[in-house]
């Protein structure tokens, strides 16, 4: 601060000029840069503070494990009564629901409390994000960023695992691709759907809930096969909320499985897309959100 | 446009802020009215000033605030800080200002402190040396030498006011905006931010701009004051000033030899007897020096003292003079 007046008098000549050296322009490109350091700096933080409280930390990962185990035991226990749940096998099924798992876990970990948004609305702490210099996007999604979510994740990757050893599949390498493929495509699907809701709680503060209604109960529903709902739902997780596109029509390509309302194949490789639609479209509405409330305040 | 050369660090122009507020009156009917809480505001702050921003509460000070920092989008009107329209280029501007809002930290509360510096650091992209100097700058002046390797929880509020500050002014912002930083703390608490503070705009010529419900704050710190009530700018200028606009009365304490009933001197009146001893009061534009010679050619004086007005009386007065207008 001793040489301040120096480099203010040189700012204060070119005004119109960016700021220090090394900081990014105002470029889409540059601005996602930037919002992906933040959300690394910010998460790192979050991480420190976690283990602030390692037991705590160790306690609520093994918690977040064992409640969507919990999940998958339920499932378990209905094979053990059937044979087939909507005419799918148990290694079927556990594929369904370890690629939902994953892709949900996936998502979860990056953008798990965004829906903790509404209360920095309410409480005005959303103001001291504002003020930073960088994207406020990522700094809500890293907000609160809980590494014991790796719970979830782990859990549903060892289903998949286990799915995958088990199946007897004939694996072509489209098939092979489709995997990787439906993890990313299905995670930037829901990730989408916390954005989206994120979005809305600028509007609704208390719609934390809403949101976990799509992404808690979305999760829940693609890890049973379409055969065993109603087929408007089925119609409505695939043209209106494209859950579908998470892992029901990769996952039954790579079953083989015909599809769920006479859907054609190509629809199977129609998940990049779809989330990259997805995360545009949540991307709008988190800019309108974000509107809304730079000229409304709270 | 752009305000190369000027001195103008903050530039207000008939600003305005509209909030389209929805009233519940039924189970799903709603209300809409419009409340102004800005109602065209103008003023500049040059480089280098340190002014205080008063009013009560709903007056439209956290709005303007929170539009200079570009958190706001206005509604109406133009403004300029530091040559950046705010709303329109946030994050660039985030890079020239810095903000303390007293009833929210921005340090983090499981971490220790230097931890928060650390990420200002990075966040801000402050060249190494300058961050080492600056942060060695604030350490000492803030005197929290001792504080950088606990936790935040553990601060006390004033340690944790002082750690704020110092968190706003690592990345060397041209304007610090301060929210209430003295509410809540204790005398000596407010005493060291106060000093800091002063030394800050003296010796970095940071320009400051404070918002805040203790009036001391003013009185030590702002040569300048702008009030406002109603989204309306009521005053602004020298604090000394205040007074005259405010048709504010200074106070004559008298000790008379003896009770005796009330005085009766012209352009004064006595508000106050106690025994012997009597409070009268005169315009605080008057001398006071014909006065006491009046009241010495007439009564028995054995004491005297003059009672400067209270800031918070002259404010609260220009307040109810407005509302009976």
């Amino acid at each position: 601060m001793a040489d301040l007046t120096k480099t203010r008098a040189g700012q204060a000549g070119q005004p119109g000029r960016a700021g220090p050296p090394g900081q990014e322009g105002t470029g889409r490109l540059a601005q996602v840069r930037s919002g992906l350091r933040a959300y690394r700096l910010i998460s790192a933080m979050w991480i420190r503070s976690l283990m602030a409280y390692r037991l705590s930390f160790v306690m609520s990962a093994l918690g977040n494990f064992a409640v969507t185990a919990f999940d998958f035991a339920a499932i378990l226990l209905m094979f053990s009564q059937v044979d087939r749940l909507g005419g799918y096998a148990l290694a079927e099924v556990a594929f369904l629901y370890g690629a939902s798992c994953t892709a949900f876990g996936l998502a979860d970990l990056a953008l798990g409390s965004m829906d903790r948004l509404g209360r920095r609305v309410r409480d005005g702490t959303l103001d001291t994000l504002l003020v930073r210099p960088a994207p406020v996007l990522a700094q809500v999604a890293a907000d609160r960023f809980g590494l014991h979510r790796l719970g979830r994740l782990t859990q549903g990757a060892l289903v998949l695992t286990y799915a995958l050893v088990v199946l007897d599949i004939d694996w072509a390498p489209l098939k092979v691709l489709m995997v990787p493929l439906m993890l990313v495509s299905g995670a930037g699907i829901f990730a989408a759907v916390f954005m989206a809701g994120a979005a809305f709680q600028f509007v609704a503060q208390d719609a934390a809930e809403v949101q976990n209604a799509f992404t808690y109960g979305g999760t829940t529903l693609l890890q049973y096969p379409p055969t065993v709902f109603a087929k408007d739902l089925v119609r409505g997780v695939t043209f209106v909320l494209p859950l579908a596109f998470v892992n029901w029509l990769p996952a039954l390509y790579v079953l083989g499985r015909p599809y769920p309302l006479d859907l054609p194949v190509w629809t199977a490789f129609a998940p990049p897309p779809v989330a990259v639609a997805c995360l545009a479209l949540a991307g709008l509405a988190w800019r309108a959100g974000l509107r809304s409330y730079r000229s409304t305040g709270s | 446009m752009e305000t190369v050369g000027t001195t103008d660090l903050i530039e207000l122009e008939g600003v305005e802020k509209v909030f389209d507020v929805r009233k519940k009156t039924g189970f799903l009917r709603r209300e809409r009215h419009q409340v102004r809480a800005v109602d065209g505001i103008s003023f500049t702050v040059p480089r280098g000033e340190m002014v205080g921003y008063i009013g009560p509460n709903g007056a439209g000070k956290s709005t303007t605030i929170k539009m200079l920092t570009g958190i706001l989008t206005p509604s109406g009107g133009r403004l300029r800080v530091a040559g950046i329209v705010p709303s329109r280029e946030r994050t660039r501007l985030a890079q020239r200002i810095g903000v303390v809002f007293g009833q929210r930290t921005t340090l983090w509360w499981d971490l220790p402190l230097i931890d928060s510096y650390r990420l200002v650091h990075r966040m801000y992209r402050i060249p190494d040396a300058r961050f080492r100097e600056n942060l060695d700058r604030c350490v000492e002046l803030l005197e929290l030498g001792a504080l950088l390797d606990v936790p935040v929880r553990q601060l006390s509020l004033g340690q944790r006011m002082r750690g704020d500050i110092a968190a706003a002014l690592l990345h060397d912002p041209e304007v610090l905006y301060l929210d209430e930083p003295t509410i809540g703390l204790d005398v000596i608490s407010k005493a060291k931010v106060r000093g800091f503070l002063r030394d800050l705009n003296t010796q970095s010529g940071t320009t400051v701009l404070l918002t805040t419900h203790d009036l001391t704050d003013i009185e030590q710190l702002c040569e300048r004051v702008m009030v406002i009530d109603h989204g309306r700018l009521m005053y602004d200028g020298p604090l000394a000033g205040l007074h005259e606009v405010g048709e504010s009365e200074r106070t004559l304490v008298v000790d008379l030899e003896r009770e005796l009933p009330p005085m009766e001197i012209e352009s004064a009146r006595v508000v106050k007897v106690e025994g012997p001893r009597q409070w009268l009061a005169f315009p605080a534009a008057q001398s006071a020096a014909p006065l006491v010679a009046r009241i010495a050619a007439r009564y028995p004086m054995a004491d005297l003292s003059v009672r400067e007005p209270d800031i918070e009386a002259v404010i609260a007065k220009m307040y109810a003079e407005k509302a009976t207008s």
